[in-house]
Protein backbone atom coordinates (compact mmCIF):
# COMPACT_ATOMS: atom_id res chain seq x y z
CA UNK A 1 0.00 0.00 0.00
CA UNK A 2 3.01 2.30 -0.10
CA UNK A 3 2.63 4.89 -2.79
CA UNK A 4 6.18 5.51 -3.92
CA UNK A 5 7.98 8.81 -3.42
CA UNK A 6 6.95 11.40 -5.99
CA UNK A 7 4.24 9.19 -7.46
CA UNK A 8 1.30 11.34 -6.42
CA UNK A 9 0.75 14.65 -8.24
CA UNK A 10 1.61 17.55 -5.94
CA UNK A 11 -2.02 18.65 -5.47
CA UNK A 12 -3.05 15.15 -4.36
CA UNK A 13 -0.03 14.85 -2.09
CA UNK A 14 -0.91 18.12 -0.36
CA UNK A 15 -4.61 17.25 -0.10
CA UNK A 16 -3.98 13.85 1.51
CA UNK A 17 -1.45 15.34 3.90
CA UNK A 18 -3.99 17.97 4.92
CA UNK A 19 -6.60 15.26 5.40
CA UNK A 20 -4.29 13.17 7.59
CA UNK A 21 -2.86 15.96 9.72
CA UNK A 22 -5.84 16.49 12.07
CA UNK A 23 -6.06 12.74 12.80
CA UNK A 24 -2.36 12.57 13.63
CA UNK A 25 -2.63 15.70 15.79
CA UNK A 26 -5.66 14.39 17.67
CA UNK A 27 -3.96 11.00 18.02
CA UNK A 28 -0.89 12.60 19.63
CA UNK A 29 -3.16 14.57 22.00
CA UNK A 30 -5.08 11.42 22.98
CA UNK A 31 -1.87 9.44 23.56
CA UNK A 32 -0.47 12.22 25.79
CA UNK A 33 -3.68 12.27 27.78
CA UNK A 34 -3.71 8.50 28.09
CA UNK A 35 -0.10 8.31 29.27
CA UNK A 36 -0.84 10.88 32.00
CA UNK A 37 -4.02 9.13 33.14
CA UNK A 38 -2.82 5.56 32.75
CA UNK A 39 0.99 5.49 32.81
CA UNK A 40 0.84 1.69 33.12
CA UNK A 41 -0.47 1.50 29.53
CA UNK A 42 2.77 2.88 28.07
CA UNK A 43 4.19 -0.58 27.47
CA UNK A 44 1.04 -1.70 25.71
CA UNK A 45 1.23 1.36 23.43
CA UNK A 46 4.72 0.15 22.60
CA UNK A 47 3.37 -3.30 21.82
CA UNK A 48 0.79 -1.82 19.42
CA UNK A 49 3.56 0.07 17.61
CA UNK A 50 5.81 -2.98 17.63
CA UNK A 51 3.07 -5.15 16.13
CA UNK A 52 2.76 -2.71 13.21
CA UNK A 53 6.55 -2.67 12.87
CA UNK A 54 6.69 -6.45 12.52
CA UNK A 55 3.68 -6.96 10.31
CA UNK A 56 4.47 -4.20 7.86
CA UNK A 57 8.01 -5.58 7.44
CA UNK A 58 6.76 -9.00 6.36
CA UNK A 59 6.45 -9.27 2.59
CA UNK A 60 4.29 -12.31 2.07
CA UNK A 61 3.61 -14.01 -1.28
CA UNK A 62 0.00 -14.10 -2.45
CA UNK A 63 -1.99 -16.20 -4.91
CA UNK A 64 -1.88 -13.38 -7.48
CA UNK A 65 1.85 -14.02 -7.93
CA UNK A 66 2.95 -10.85 -6.22
CA UNK A 67 4.01 -9.97 -2.70
CA UNK A 68 2.50 -7.56 -0.24
CA UNK A 69 2.48 -7.02 3.49
CA UNK A 70 -0.08 -6.80 6.30
CA UNK A 71 -0.32 -3.55 8.27
CA UNK A 72 -0.88 -4.55 11.89
CA UNK A 73 -2.89 -1.42 12.68
CA UNK A 74 -6.13 -3.15 13.64
CA UNK A 75 -4.63 -4.51 16.87
CA UNK A 76 -3.80 -1.10 18.33
CA UNK A 77 -7.10 0.34 17.12
CA UNK A 78 -9.02 -2.27 19.14
CA UNK A 79 -6.89 -1.64 22.23
CA UNK A 80 -6.71 2.16 22.24
CA UNK A 81 -9.29 3.36 19.75
CA UNK A 82 -8.62 4.23 16.13
CA UNK A 83 -7.22 7.77 16.54
CA UNK A 84 -4.25 6.48 18.54
CA UNK A 85 -3.03 4.50 15.55
CA UNK A 86 -2.67 7.57 13.30
CA UNK A 87 0.59 8.81 14.90
CA UNK A 88 1.81 5.27 15.66
CA UNK A 89 1.29 4.18 12.05
CA UNK A 90 2.90 7.43 10.92
CA UNK A 91 6.07 6.52 12.85
CA UNK A 92 6.31 3.21 10.98
CA UNK A 93 5.65 4.85 7.62
CA UNK A 94 8.22 7.55 8.34
CA UNK A 95 10.83 4.90 9.24
CA UNK A 96 10.16 3.12 5.94
CA UNK A 97 10.09 6.33 3.90
CA UNK A 98 13.39 7.65 5.27
CA UNK A 99 15.48 4.49 5.66
CA UNK A 100 14.00 2.10 3.10
CA UNK A 101 12.86 4.42 0.29
CA UNK A 102 9.60 2.56 0.74
CA UNK A 103 6.78 5.01 0.38
CA UNK A 104 7.96 8.59 0.65
CA UNK A 105 7.74 11.97 2.30
CA UNK A 106 5.53 13.48 -0.41
CA UNK A 107 3.22 10.46 -0.28
CA UNK A 108 3.39 10.14 3.52
CA UNK A 109 0.02 11.87 4.00
CA UNK A 110 -1.74 9.56 1.55
CA UNK A 111 -0.08 6.48 3.04
CA UNK A 112 -0.96 7.56 6.59
CA UNK A 113 -4.54 8.06 5.46
CA UNK A 114 -4.89 4.51 4.10
CA UNK A 115 -2.83 2.57 6.64
CA UNK A 116 -3.06 4.56 9.86
CA UNK A 117 -6.52 6.14 9.54
CA UNK A 118 -8.88 4.16 7.28
CA UNK A 119 -7.54 0.78 8.41
CA UNK A 120 -7.82 1.46 12.17
CA UNK A 121 -11.20 3.25 11.94
CA UNK A 122 -12.61 0.42 9.81
CA UNK A 123 -11.23 -2.20 12.21
CA UNK A 124 -12.67 -0.38 15.23
CA UNK A 125 -16.09 0.09 13.60
CA UNK A 126 -16.28 -3.52 12.43
CA UNK A 127 -15.28 -4.76 15.89
CA UNK A 128 -18.03 -2.67 17.55
CA UNK A 129 -20.61 -3.93 15.03
CA UNK A 130 -19.53 -7.54 15.44
CA UNK A 131 -19.81 -7.19 19.23
CA UNK A 132 -23.21 -5.51 18.90
CA UNK A 133 -24.60 -8.51 17.05
CA UNK A 134 -23.02 -10.74 19.72
CA UNK A 135 -20.39 -12.46 17.62
CA UNK A 136 -17.76 -14.26 19.71
CA UNK A 137 -14.82 -12.07 20.81
CA UNK A 138 -12.21 -13.93 18.74
CA UNK A 139 -14.28 -13.82 15.56
CA UNK A 140 -14.92 -10.10 16.06
CA UNK A 141 -11.18 -9.48 16.41
CA UNK A 142 -10.47 -11.54 13.30
CA UNK A 143 -13.05 -9.74 11.15
CA UNK A 144 -11.95 -6.32 12.40
CA UNK A 145 -8.24 -6.88 11.74
CA UNK A 146 -8.70 -8.66 8.41
CA UNK A 147 -11.22 -6.23 6.92
CA UNK A 148 -9.34 -3.20 8.25
CA UNK A 149 -6.23 -4.50 6.49
CA UNK A 150 -8.15 -5.08 3.25
CA UNK A 151 -9.79 -1.65 3.35
CA UNK A 152 -6.37 -0.03 3.69
CA UNK A 153 -5.45 -1.51 0.33
CA UNK A 154 -8.79 -0.55 -1.21
CA UNK A 155 -8.07 3.01 -0.06
CA UNK A 156 -4.66 2.97 -1.74
CA UNK A 157 -6.34 1.80 -4.96
CA UNK A 158 -8.88 4.66 -4.67
CA UNK A 159 -6.12 7.21 -4.07
CA UNK A 160 -4.19 6.07 -7.14
CA UNK A 161 -7.31 5.85 -9.32
CA UNK A 162 -8.23 9.43 -8.33
CA UNK A 163 -4.75 10.63 -9.22
CA UNK A 164 -4.39 8.56 -12.40
CA UNK A 165 -7.76 8.01 -14.09
CA UNK A 166 -7.60 5.76 -17.14
CA UNK A 167 -7.49 7.79 -20.40
CA UNK A 168 -10.31 5.62 -21.80
CA UNK A 169 -12.35 4.23 -18.91
CA UNK A 170 -11.68 7.05 -16.45
CA UNK A 171 -11.70 6.63 -12.70
CA UNK A 172 -13.66 3.35 -12.63
CA UNK A 173 -11.42 1.51 -15.08
CA UNK A 174 -8.36 2.77 -13.26
CA UNK A 175 -9.78 1.72 -9.89
CA UNK A 176 -10.40 -1.80 -11.21
CA UNK A 177 -6.77 -2.01 -12.36
CA UNK A 178 -5.25 -0.74 -9.12
CA UNK A 179 -7.60 -2.84 -7.02
CA UNK A 180 -6.53 -5.83 -9.12
CA UNK A 181 -2.97 -5.24 -7.95
CA UNK A 182 -3.61 -4.25 -4.34
CA UNK A 183 -6.94 -5.54 -3.06
CA UNK A 184 -6.90 -9.00 -4.70
CA UNK A 185 -3.34 -9.69 -3.60
CA UNK A 186 -4.26 -8.60 -0.12
CA UNK A 187 -7.14 -11.03 0.52
CA UNK A 188 -5.08 -13.96 1.87
CA UNK A 189 -2.75 -11.55 3.66
CA UNK A 190 -5.70 -9.87 5.33
CA UNK A 191 -6.78 -13.28 6.63
CA UNK A 192 -3.24 -13.80 7.95
CA UNK A 193 -3.35 -10.46 9.73
CA UNK A 194 -6.68 -11.48 11.27
CA UNK A 195 -5.22 -14.75 12.54
CA UNK A 196 -2.09 -13.08 13.96
CA UNK A 197 -4.17 -10.41 15.71
CA UNK A 198 -6.33 -13.08 17.38
CA UNK A 199 -3.11 -14.84 18.40
CA UNK A 200 -1.75 -11.75 20.16
CA UNK A 201 -5.11 -11.09 21.83
CA UNK A 202 -5.09 -14.67 23.11
CA UNK A 203 -1.70 -14.06 24.70
CA UNK A 204 -2.84 -10.76 26.22
CA UNK A 205 -6.07 -12.29 27.52
CA UNK A 206 -4.06 -15.01 29.22
CA UNK A 207 -1.48 -12.84 30.97
CA UNK A 208 -2.95 -9.34 30.98
CA UNK A 209 -6.67 -9.96 31.34
CA UNK A 210 -7.07 -7.33 34.06
CA UNK A 211 -5.39 -4.66 31.95
CA UNK A 212 -7.61 -5.44 28.97
CA UNK A 213 -10.72 -5.31 31.12
CA UNK A 214 -9.68 -1.94 32.51
CA UNK A 215 -9.61 -0.73 28.89
CA UNK A 216 -13.26 -1.68 28.42
CA UNK A 217 -12.51 -4.61 26.16
CA UNK A 218 -14.97 -7.38 26.84
CA UNK A 219 -12.27 -10.02 27.07
CA UNK A 220 -13.57 -13.40 28.12
CA UNK A 221 -11.27 -15.40 30.37
CA UNK A 222 -10.58 -17.69 27.44
CA UNK A 223 -10.71 -16.10 24.02
CA UNK A 224 -12.41 -18.18 21.38
CA UNK A 225 -12.20 -17.77 17.62
CA UNK B 1 -10.45 -27.08 20.59
CA UNK B 2 -9.18 -24.22 22.71
CA UNK B 3 -5.98 -26.10 23.40
CA UNK B 4 -5.08 -26.24 19.74
CA UNK B 5 -6.37 -22.82 18.78
CA UNK B 6 -3.09 -20.91 18.89
CA UNK B 7 -1.15 -23.57 17.05
CA UNK B 8 -3.93 -23.78 14.41
CA UNK B 9 -3.73 -20.01 13.92
CA UNK B 10 0.03 -20.20 13.35
CA UNK B 11 -0.34 -23.10 10.94
CA UNK B 12 -3.07 -21.23 9.01
CA UNK B 13 -0.75 -18.23 8.52
CA UNK B 14 2.10 -20.45 7.32
CA UNK B 15 -0.16 -22.42 4.96
CA UNK B 16 -1.61 -19.20 3.48
CA UNK B 17 1.94 -18.06 2.70
CA UNK B 18 2.97 -21.44 1.26
CA UNK B 19 0.00 -22.04 -1.07
CA UNK B 20 1.04 -19.37 -3.62
CA UNK B 21 4.58 -20.79 -3.78
CA UNK B 22 3.08 -24.04 -5.02
CA UNK B 23 0.16 -22.82 -7.13
CA UNK B 24 1.68 -19.83 -8.94
CA UNK B 25 3.50 -21.00 -12.07
CA UNK B 26 6.26 -18.96 -13.62
CA UNK B 27 5.12 -17.87 -17.11
CA UNK B 28 7.22 -18.93 -20.09
CA UNK B 29 10.12 -16.56 -20.76
CA UNK B 30 9.28 -13.82 -23.27
CA UNK B 31 11.02 -13.37 -26.65
CA UNK B 32 14.08 -11.90 -24.93
CA UNK B 33 14.61 -15.23 -23.18
CA UNK B 34 14.72 -13.62 -19.72
CA UNK B 35 13.04 -15.33 -16.81
CA UNK B 36 9.75 -13.65 -15.95
CA UNK B 37 9.88 -12.20 -12.45
CA UNK B 38 7.19 -13.51 -10.11
CA UNK B 39 6.29 -12.48 -6.57
CA UNK B 40 7.34 -8.91 -7.22
CA UNK B 41 6.06 -6.31 -4.77
CA UNK B 42 2.55 -4.95 -5.33
CA UNK B 43 3.87 -1.43 -4.68
CA UNK B 44 6.27 -1.76 -7.61
CA UNK B 45 3.53 -3.15 -9.86
CA UNK B 46 1.37 -0.13 -9.06
CA UNK B 47 4.30 2.08 -10.08
CA UNK B 48 4.48 0.24 -13.43
CA UNK B 49 0.73 0.64 -13.90
CA UNK B 50 1.01 4.40 -13.31
CA UNK B 51 3.69 4.60 -16.00
CA UNK B 52 1.39 2.63 -18.30
CA UNK B 53 -1.65 4.88 -17.71
CA UNK B 54 0.31 8.14 -17.85
CA UNK B 55 3.45 7.31 -19.87
CA UNK B 56 4.94 10.79 -19.50
CA UNK B 57 4.46 11.01 -15.70
CA UNK B 58 7.67 12.04 -14.02
CA UNK B 59 8.02 11.50 -10.26
CA UNK B 60 8.59 15.01 -8.95
CA UNK B 61 10.46 14.04 -5.82
CA UNK B 62 13.24 11.56 -5.15
CA UNK B 63 13.99 9.77 -1.88
CA UNK B 64 16.96 11.32 -0.06
CA UNK B 65 18.38 7.92 0.73
CA UNK B 66 17.87 4.60 -0.97
CA UNK B 67 19.31 1.32 0.28
CA UNK B 68 22.35 0.88 -1.97
CA UNK B 69 21.52 -2.78 -2.65
CA UNK B 70 18.87 -5.43 -2.16
CA UNK B 71 21.00 -6.91 0.62
CA UNK B 72 21.00 -3.68 2.58
CA UNK B 73 17.30 -3.26 2.00
CA UNK B 74 16.67 -6.72 3.45
CA UNK B 75 18.95 -5.83 6.37
CA UNK B 76 16.78 -2.82 7.18
CA UNK B 77 13.54 -4.80 6.82
CA UNK B 78 14.94 -7.52 9.08
CA UNK B 79 15.93 -4.83 11.57
CA UNK B 80 12.41 -3.40 11.49
CA UNK B 81 10.87 -6.82 12.14
CA UNK B 82 13.44 -7.67 14.82
CA UNK B 83 12.80 -4.45 16.75
CA UNK B 84 9.07 -5.10 16.74
CA UNK B 85 9.27 -8.80 17.56
CA UNK B 86 11.86 -8.18 20.26
CA UNK B 87 9.65 -5.67 22.03
CA UNK B 88 6.55 -7.89 21.84
CA UNK B 89 8.56 -10.86 23.10
CA UNK B 90 9.92 -8.85 26.03
CA UNK B 91 6.46 -7.62 26.95
CA UNK B 92 4.80 -11.04 26.78
CA UNK B 93 7.72 -12.65 28.59
CA UNK B 94 7.52 -10.24 31.48
CA UNK B 95 3.73 -10.44 31.57
CA UNK B 96 3.87 -14.25 31.72
CA UNK B 97 6.44 -14.17 34.52
CA UNK B 98 4.46 -11.59 36.49
CA UNK B 99 1.27 -13.63 36.28
CA UNK B 100 3.16 -16.79 37.34
CA UNK B 101 4.74 -15.06 40.34
CA UNK B 102 1.39 -13.60 41.36
CA UNK B 103 -0.18 -17.04 41.28
CA UNK B 104 2.61 -18.36 43.50
CA UNK B 105 2.12 -15.50 45.96
CA UNK B 106 -1.61 -16.11 46.14
CA UNK B 107 -1.22 -19.81 46.79
CA UNK B 108 -2.33 -20.54 50.37
CA UNK B 109 0.57 -21.38 52.67
CA UNK B 110 0.59 -24.83 54.18
CA UNK B 111 2.85 -24.07 57.18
Amino acid sequence: MHIMEGFLPAKHAVAWSAASAPFVAYGIYSIKKRVIEHPEQRMLLGVATAFTFVLSALKIPSVTGSCSHPTGTGFGALLFGPATMAPLGAIVLLFQAILLAHGGLTTLGANIFSMAIVGPFAAYGIFRMAQAIKLPFGLSVFLAAALGDLLTYVTTSLQLALAFPDPVGGFTASLAKFAGIFALTQIPLAASEGFLTVLVFNALARYNARELQSMNLPVPQEVKA
Amino acid sequence: MKRYQNISLIIAVIVLALIPLVTVQRPEPGPDGKKVEIFAGADGQAEDLIKQIVPDYKPWFEPFFEPPSGEIESLLFALQAALGAGFIGYYLGSAATRSRLQKELNRPRVD
